[in-house]
């Protein structure tokens, strides 16, 4: 019987050459390999996002030619002077925050029952088709949604044309900052259900019996054990909600009103049309600077494990 | 919770830093100006130079490059004209639609220019490009019908500079005012109807600064008192009572309407009954049978002169030029004029139009006297420098804070 013997390590070495050189000191050292493996998405994620964000930012220090709009290499603070000295600007960050707000809190009150019951109550069956109603939209151009609703809250559209059906009159919403609240809790209620849904989920059937077995009622065990537990959930969806509201600019544009200026629109109005950039910039550190504080706030809150 | 309760007081530290910088911010920066747009440092034409005037021109259009990039209004590049250009030419066209003159300087400059060939720009928006550098002298004598336009339109001083050319002159027309004739028996005659509050909620007028200029026009003839000769040349007073006058309107307003599609899809759906508009969304809404009505009020109207201008580094320059010779052509000119609603540049138009749709050449003033030329303020660029040479005159940028931190 014939023995094949093992090429001992040196063999394979000299056998494999320099690839195998190249592995074994990879091998060896960690650290080499970590590197090797998260240049690539560092780099782009240094190079093409961070380092045109830091432009951007830079351009918010310079000026334009008024007449010409070319950006003149001026260093000055004047466009930041700009926003926070002038009440019209003060009053649309302070009315896209509260937007931001209320969408966020109306997302969140609307979204913890109906994930409660994805969660806890529903059958598998029912939740799969739950799941697929609050997904699909997801699949359709925001475009198409904003228009539709436009055509639901116009003159005579479906809106009023049932209300006044059932003899309620007439609420004509469209063009008011009411229709712009509606499309986006509309908008960005998956981005809410979703991340709540998976905090409910985790809850251990076992700590809601012992409640119970403690003598919590419903609304003390909703109170003192589910809240606090899906609370991260919550904050994550928030985290969504919030910052998809602070920087959108096409539904007030389109369903918006008079008093539909938001931080988004006034970038859009700088940027694409007056083309002063530096302007655009400095006010685009606005929603950035808020983040980064809500981000911050979250942090502590515990809603990043839940993302 | 602890840890947590931590790192929640730790953000907001971190919060109030960030407010305590903005604050810092905001107050170092005490030196500069407090215009929307930024320190005016205020120009006027005189002593700028257009950076591109010694570019040599074309002297001769060679074989087409097969594609052609335009940046137009909307309705400016009907497949009626664009069509037989494409089959004569080979040179497809690539549409990008702008909504404001101020979109079109815009376009213009991104990525630094050498993307778009033309851009088919107002008066007031020409000269912010061509002294931007964006836009190159034009060969007229590669473009016959050139001769037969009419004196006004063929050195206008918005695309032609110390007589080099930066374009072609195209066509030229009103603003007007709108009305639903289902809620007016009797049609208005005046722009009061647009600050009247008997129509609360039923206005709509174009999100753009230049709407200064309609209501600088209407004071002009309504307020004698404030000796204003000029919409587009308003000293600080009067430039103020324009602007009041259109804070005053704000709560009338249903929509301000930044795209023309929006302002159609108000009137139709009875969002809107009376405003200010183009002919493209009156000749749009009467082709769908909308009982639309349009008027040039007593007080006459703001319009503009719009002008195909060359880019600086357009990237297809023997199309651009096919382009500029064919849309010049007199039956080309009168089929945009027909289909815009818009007054031809081209003095043998007139016939064309007759031809296609009778009565169609006094319909839209293709033969009309040089006195309705000159009842229409047609855009420009609000300079600080008034026309008697005096510094007096509000800039456009404070055009555009005001309109954005005034009027809406």
């Amino acid at each position: 019987m014939a023995v094949t013997i093992a090429p001992t390590p040196a063999e394979e070495r000299e056998r494999g050459g320099a690839w195998s050189r190249v592995s074994a000191a990879l091998w060896r050292r960690p650290w080499a390999r970590a590197t090797l493996l998260l240049t690539p998405p560092l780099a782009w994620f240094v190079l093409i996002y961070l380092a045109s964000l830091v432009v951007l930012l830079i351009t918010a220090f310079w000026q334009i030619n008024p007449f010409t709009t070319n950006i003149e290499r001026i260093w000055s603070l004047s466009n930041f002077q700009t926003i926070f000295s002038s009440p019209a600007y003060r009053s649309i960050i302070l009315r896209t925050v509260g937007m931001a707000a209320a969408v966020t809190v109306t997302d969140a009150v609307v979204a913890f029952p109906f994930a409660y019951y994805m969660a806890r109550v529903a059958s598998s069956r029912t939740r799969t088709i739950l799941f697929v109603m609050i997904l699909l939209p997801l699949w359709a151009s925001y475009l198409a949604k904003v228009y539709s609703w436009l055509l639901i809250f116009t003159h005579n559209g479906i809106l009023d044309w049932s209300l006044g059906k059932v003899g309620l009159g007439q609420v004509h919403l469209i063009y008011t900052n009411w229709a712009v609240f509606i499309v986006f809790c509309y908008l960005w209620l998956p981005f809410m259900i979703t991340p709540v849904y998976a905090a409910l989920e985790r809850i251990p059937a076992s700590q809601l019996e012992a409640s119970q077995d403690l003598g919590a009622r419903t609304w003390r065990t909703t109170r003192s054990v589910i809240l606090p537990l899906a609370l991260p959930g919550i904050v994550a969806g928030s985290i969504f909600t919030f910052s998809l509201t602070l920087g959108d600019y096409i539904t007030p544009l389109l369903v918006g009103g008079t008093s539909a200026n938001f931080i988004g629109n006034i970038i859009y109005t700088n940027i694409g049309i007056a083309n002063n950039v530096p302007f655009a910039a400095a006010m685009a550190m606005i929603p950035i600077a808020i983040m980064a504080v809500y981000l911050f706030c979250a942090r502590a809150l515990g809603a990043f494990e839940e993302v | 919770m602890t840890t947590s309760a931590r790192a929640l007081s730790r953000s907001i530290k971190t919060g109030l830093l960030l407010a305590g910088a903005a604050v810092i911010a905001a107050g170092c920066g005490s030196s500069g100006g407090s215009q929307a747009a930024g320190p005016g440092a205020a120009t006027g034409t005189s002593g700028l130079t257009v950076p591109t005037a010694h570019v040599p021109v074309l002297q001769k259009i060679g074989k087409g490059e097969g594609q052609l990039n335009l940046i137009a209004w909307a309705g400016y590049l009907n497949n009626l004209w664009v069509k037989p250009f494409e089959k004569q030419t080979g040179c497809q066209v690539n549409a990008k639609y702008a909504n404001t003159s101020d979109e079109m300087v815009a376009l213009m400059k991104n990525g630094g220019g050498g993307q778009y060939d033309m851009v088919s720009s107002s008066g007031d928006a020409d000269l912010r490009i061509l002294y931007a550098g964006d836009a190159r002298p034009v060969n007229i004598n590669l473009i016959p019908s050139w001769k037969d336009f009419f004196p006004a339109f063929k050195s206008p001083p918005f695309n032609t500079i110390n007589g080099v050319h930066y374009g072609v002159s195209l066509q030229w027309g009103p603003n007007v005012l709108m009305y639903n004739k289902k809620n007016f028996s009797t049609p208005p005659t005046s722009w009061s109807v647009i600050y009247n509050p008997t129509y609360k909620g039923q206005v709509t007028v174009p999100d753009n600064p230049i709407q200064i200029a309609d209501a600088a026009l209407y004071l002009e003839k309504t307020k004698p008192s404030l000796k204003i000769t000029d919409p587009y040349e308003l000293t600080q007073p009067q430039f103020q009572a324009a602007v009041s006058l259109l804070a005053g309107q704000r709560p009338l307003i249903e929509k301000y309407w930044s795209l023309a599609s929006q302002e159609i899809f108000d009137f139709k759906n009875g969002n809107a009954t009376v405003g200010a508009g183009w002919p493209y969304q009156v000749s749009t809404l009467k082709a769908a049978h909308f009982p639309i009505g349009a008027v040039i009020p007593t007080q006459g109207a703001t319009g503009w002169a719009d002008t195909w201008m060359l880019a600086a580094k357009a990237p297809h320059p023997n199309c651009a030029y096919m382009w500029m010779r064919y849309i010049s052509t007199p039956k080309v000119q009168a089929e945009q004029a027909i289909n815009y609603g818009e007054t031809p540049d081209n003095k043998l138009a007139c016939g064309f139009m007759n031809q296609m749709q009778p009565g169609s050449c006094e319909q839209y003033h293709a033969n009309a006297p040089l006195a309705y030329f000159h009842s229409i303020a047609l855009w420009k660029t609000p300079i600080a420098t008034c026309d008697n040479g005096k510094p007096d005159c509000v800039p456009y940028a404070q055009w555009v804070a005001a309109w954005n931190t005034q009027v809406k």
